[in-house]
């Protein structure tokens, strides 16, 4: 039995430790908002925070996480206090979604960036979120949300 | 007395001052332990210092070879970032070195890669990081490579024995012996690499010859 402390909540998985947190939490717990996208760190998709820092949940045993603070993104808004995490707000009102596959990684990288660089330069934004991979393209629209994010964390 | 304390000795002045005062002594007063300098035959004469040169330069070699080798070489770049594969090239999505050298905020190295190498193919070890760029590797000659093995400001701080032990158990060091997935392990032992190490400073770290 592994216990996992993810948004607030401490649960507990009967698999094996070796299990990657991906599988943990999309076939145990039920928490899917978190996707699969290669299983070998190549995509981003599966991007959660781990003790606040960008991780891919599809190369990280559960084994390892104890005592860890997991935060996926239905956990995000939670860790802001708010209805909604600025970068999920910045991301409806630019409209960066197409497919959205890629997008709840893409979310997660993006406030793991502006949790350490409140206002990114646009070098600090490649350098972040360089690991995400969008299949439709949508890069500049994430580049211009990510801004926007930054815009409206400082004025909160 | 152990190669390095010995080695420790004639690098000291007064050590060398001792032993001729010693050796002048000896001549003086007909004590056989010490050399004689007219009168003991060559065959027992101290070495040479060209053949410690010789075996130096040929440990170095070996040494050098591992250095050099993907595993090593792919994180002590000269560079911003480092590399993947036999290949050396860039690592792949824009990977960056960071100002702590354990990459990007908000791609840390620690994003991807954890303390040990994963089923699905990602490698890792403790301490996962990029070498520092004072650590760097790529692009130095023989000359200038065994010349930042030996200097602390480029060695990581350490002396050449704290080097030694570097190489010999540092986990992330060994790691190149099993990078696990389809990469290419060191091919010469780690074993043969330490003795090569110790046989290097033990001869005097000669440094190739600049050109």
């Amino acid at each position: 039995m592994t216990s996992l402390h993810i948004n607030g909540q401490d649960h507990t998985v009967d698999i094996s430790p070796d299990t990657p947190l991906l599988w943990a939490l999309r076939d145990h717990l039920g928490l899917t908002g978190t996707k699969f996208g290669c299983g070998m760190a190549l995509c981003g998709a599966c991007t959660v925070h781990i003790d606040g820092e960008a991780v891919r949940s599809c190369s990280i045993p559960i084994s390892v996480l104890g005592g860890k603070k997991i935060t996926t993104i239905e956990g995000l808004a939670e860790l802001a206090k708010r209805d909604l995490h600025p970068v999920q707000q910045a991301w409806i009102e630019k409209d960066v979604v197409q497919c959205g596959y890629c997008h709840s990684g893409q979310i997660m990288s993006a406030a793991a960036l502006l949790a350490k660089i409140p206002k990114p330069t646009d070098d600090d934004i490649d350098r972040a979120m360089a690991g995400n991979i969008c299949r439709c393209g949508t890069y500049e629209r994430i580049r211009a949300a990510v801004t926007r994010a930054a815009e409206l964390t400082a004025q909160a | 007395m152990s190669p390095l304390a010995l080695r420790r000795f004639w690098r000291n002045p007064r050590g060398i001052a001792a032993a001729v005062l010693f050796g002048a002594a000896a001549a003086v007063t007909g004590i056989g332990y010490a050399v004689e300098i007219k009168s003991v035959p060559a065959a027992s004469a101290p070495r040479p210092i060209q053949a410690d040169t010789a075996r130096s330069l040929a440990a170095f070699a070996k040494v050098a070879s591992v250095l050099r080798n993907p595993r090593c070489i792919n994180c002590h770049t000269a560079t911003d970032f480092p590399r993947q594969g036999n290949d050396g090239h860039p690592h792949i999505m824009n990977v960056r070195r960071g100002d702590d050298n354990h990459g990007s905020v908000g791609m840390r190295c620690s994003t991807c890669h954890q303390d040990f190498n994963q089923a699905n193919g990602v490698p890792g070890a403790p301490k996962w990081s990029v070498a520092p760029l004072t650590m760097r590797w790529e692009g130095l000659n023989d000359h200038d490579l065994a010349e930042a093995l030996k200097d602390p400001a480029r060695n990581g701080h350490r002396s050449l024995e704290e080097m030694a032990e570097h190489m010999a158990h540092d986990e992330l060091v060994g790691w190149g012996w099993h990078p696990g997935g389809t990469r290419d392990a060191i091919p010469v032992s780690r074993d043969e690499f330490v003795r090569a190490v110790h046989e290097w400073i033990d001869t005097g770290a000669a440094s190739p010859p600049a050109r």
